[in-house]
């Protein structure tokens, strides 16, 4: 089974400045722990998203080592500052080196 | 080491041809308190950590150990020179005891997330947090599983 991971992002569009908005980020994708076995008994091998960056502006705000144990389909919630306006972007690392990114634009006003 | 012992475990139970099933057992404890110990040590060389601090939050009994919600929230003003630097998830009866570690800066408002977590069998989940100022702080909640999420 293998899905085309997809990353979805939900946060407002607009801020007051300085205001703290929750961020939820989900993505498809499989995360093959890399403990299970296929029919004849091997194990499939590793492949989960290993890392999520969230930047804001081109700054890292926000950094997560992610492992197996990590549900399928990775879901995050969490917090930021919208201090400006400006474009937050959002980084998975996959194991096979691929980059999926979903940039967010927040106007303060 | 919790990797090596897992490893020579699935050899024995694959020459004893007992099949992957037994795996999802709770007698099959792969990683431990212990290993969770190391991996402390490991990662905060030289230091001790403080109850208190961290709310971490889980489901006392979980149905689907596939996907368990979790949610911790580290108590700071997070300014630049007070905050959280990171929160390690650690998990007691894993496979592998390692789950997730969040490097937060100042400018995140709030040192806190949610996210969703596989676990193998009933067992505690370990939060540790450590601050600007190298304090840190450790949080247990225990879980019981139903159906583990390894997979087999």
């Amino acid at each position: 089974m293998s899905v085309k991971p997809t990353p979805r992002v939900r946060m407002p569009a607009t801020a007051k400045a300085g205001e703290v908005i929750e961020v939820k980020t989900l993505i498809s994708h499989e995360m093959e722990s890399g403990q299970r076995k296929d029919k004849d008994g091997k194990t499939i091998p590793r492949k989960i998203i290993k890392q999520f960056t969230a930047l804001f502006n081109g700054k890292e705000i926000m950094r997560v080592d992610i492992h197996a144990a990590v549900s399928a389909n990775p879901y995050q919630a969490f917090f930021v500052k919208v201090p400006e306006s400006g474009t937050f972007r959002f980084e998975w690392l996959d194991d096979d080196g691929s980059v999926y990114a979903a940039e967010s634009k927040v106007t303060v006003g | 080491m919790s990797f090596a012992r897992a490893l020579s475990r699935r050899t024995m139970l694959r020459t004893a041809g007992v099949g992957f099933a037994v795996a999802a057992l709770p007698a099959a404890a792969w990683a431990t308190a212990a290993d969770v110990e190391a991996e402390f040590k490991k990662v905060f060389a030289g230091k001790t950590a403080k109850e208190g601090k961290i709310k971490l939050d889980l489901p006392s009994i979980a149905e689907n150990g596939l996907v368990v919600p979790l949610n911790f929230e580290v108590e700071s003003p997070m300014t630049p020179d007070n905050y959280v630097k990171v929160v390690h998830i650690f998990s007691e009866g894993n496979p592998n005891p390692l789950v997730a570690a969040f490097h937060f800066t100042p400018m995140i408002p709030k040192a806190a997330a949610q996210i969703r977590i596989r676990l193998a069998e009933s067992q505690n989940v370990v939060a540790y947090a450590e601050m600007s100022n190298g304090e840190v702080y450790v949080a247990k909640k225990e879980v019981k599983v139903t159906i583990g999420g390894c997979g087999g």
